[in-house]
């Protein structure tokens, strides 16, 4: 049975029927959702069911696996982000990624949130300052670190790694940021610091996040697709997902009646 | 990840929730039979019983907030609980009707009655078979029924006009049984309430199930 699209305000993301196999393995079914700017977005599901993947699709950083093959189209702001004629480099930056671990590079504070920008040629001391504050503002983490940037980024707690590693994704300007179980490796105060902090980012930024946590797709995101064996199973307001979904499937797992 | 201690718990939340309606039916079934009999002593046991309906309440929203608290219950079992502390509270408040019938009771201690009690037992006899069927719906997610209960409050609300206009006459025609009539008229005023609280529940047992929260009482009174 063809499900129904839900529509979102102002997409900025288009997937039209992706497929991905690995190797001859379909880990991703047709998968058709567009994904609304300056929101947060949440995938959920079991593991294995291809939320992750769909993520990384969407900065190709699948593109790094041998044997992947993809079908189907992505578009953001209109570009198909597969096509020939795309610098992947530039994708990046504008979709950045935050991983489940935190991995600070082992430089200072500092040295890790311009590594970007100072890659992409900017030399000027006074702009890679001002580019380290409001990164590290935004990351609501300026307070903790302001008086110690010249510090070993690996000497930070576990969630202000994670800051750090997102203010090194927000020092790019990126216009969207996946994040993939950014929380898992963190304790319940550093979670709920970076649950405010992302809440407080889709001011500026789009938020796509794959989490196991289904309490905290509740919390914070807007949208919530819940996804099984590399199929979208539902995809919708987060508030009705969570109240009134409308599959048995998705109902069944949010319940813990299925395993 | 099934999560069965969970789910019995819910189940066992519902056997509670069942128990409780029983207890308040008796209570309602009593103080009417109490009335007819005009025993003082089956009242006071009425109004000494409310306590424990009262506290059967507090149990269950105990146990509700406890299971929100501790497995975060989402979609069907959050609307379930959500419609049980909704549920629980409607019966609390059924009890107390029944608790104030048999207050009156005592109250009218060993005066006559001004009229026989006809109307009023039948009003008891349709809240208690309606409460009955909401009861059985909650356990057999039963939409169906839930919204056919409220239909039959437009009856009792129709024997509560009746009982109010004949009392009125009665009492125009001699002013001396105005207490005793006033008395029954708040009878009458208590099993119409009650009647209305089982279509509250009949809402919520809708909602539970379809996760839509409408009104579904539309009575001509």
């Amino acid at each position: 049975m063809e499900k129904v699209r839900t529509t979102v305000p102002e997409p900025i993301v288009n997937i039209i029927d992706l497929f991905l196999y690995y190797g001859k393995v379909e880990a991703l079914k047709k998968i058709a959702l567009d994904i609304s700017r300056k929101n947060i977005t949440s995938f959920i599901g079991p593991s294995g069911c291809g939320k992750s993947t769909l993520i990384r699709c969407l900065n190709r950083m699948n593109d790094l696996i041998e044997n992947v093959t993809i079908e189907g189209c992505i578009r953001i702001d209109d570009q198909d982000i597969y096509s020939p004629a795309v610098d992947v480099t530039e994708l990046r930056r504008r979709v950045g990624m935050v991983f489940q671990k935190p991995n600070p590079f082992p430089k200072t504070i500092y040295e890790n949130v311009i590594y970007g920008p100072r890659l992409m040629g900017i030399r000027k001391k006074g702009i890679l300052d001002e580019i380290c504050e409001k990164a590290l503002k935004k990351a609501a983490l300026w307070d903790d670190v302001k008086d110690r940037l010249h510090a070993n980024a690996l000497d930070l707690s576990g969630g202000q790694q994670q800051r750090i590693c997102i203010a090194r994704a927000i020092a790019m300007e990126p216009e969207i940021i996946l994040l993939d179980e950014p929380c898992s490796a963190l304790d319940p105060i550093a979670t709920a610091k970076i649950e405010d902090m992302l809440c407080d980012l889709k001011k500026d930024y789009t938020v796509i996040i794959v989490t196991h946590n289904m309490q905290q797709a509740a919390r914070i995101s807007d949208y919530t697709g819940f996804f099984m064996m590399g199929e979208l199973v539902e995809y919708s307001v987060t508030s009705e997902i969570f109240t009134n979904p409308r599959e048995k499937q998705t109902e069944d797992y949010i319940t813990g009646r299925f395993g | 990840m099934t999560r069965e201690a969970y789910h019995k718990a819910l189940k066992k939340l519902e056997d509670e929730v069942l128990l409780m309606g029983q207890m308040v039916a008796n209570a309602i079934k009593k103080s009417v039979e109490s009335l007819q009999k005009r025993d003082t002593d089956a009242a006071k046991e009425i109004v000494k019983n409310d306590l424990l309906i009262n506290k059967k309440r507090f149990d269950i929203e105990e146990k509700c907030i406890s299971l929100i608290a501790t497995q975060q219950p989402m979609a069907v079992d959050l609307r379930e609980l959500a419609s049980i502390l909704s549920i629980i509270t409607d019966l609390e408040r059924m009890g107390d009707h029944a608790e104030g019938i048999a207050k009156i009771n005592i109250l009218m201690s060993n005066e006559p009655l001004v009229k026989p009690l006809i109307d009023i037992p039948r009003m008891a006899d349709i809240g208690l078979s309606m409460l009955d069927k909401c009861l059985k719906a909650f356990i057999d997610r039963d939409t169906e029924t839930a919204r056919r209960i409220c239909n039959e409050d437009d009856q009792v609300d129709a024997l509560h006009d009746q009982i109010y206009r004949e009392l009125l006459v009665l009492m125009m025609e001699n002013p001396r049984i105005i207490r005793m009539a006033t008395f029954l008229t708040w009878v009458s005023h208590n099993l119409e309430r009650i009647a209305d609280r089982v279509t509250n529940i009949a809402e919520r047992i809708v909602y539970m199930v379809t996760g839509k929260m409408e009104e579904i009482n539309v009575s001509k009174y």
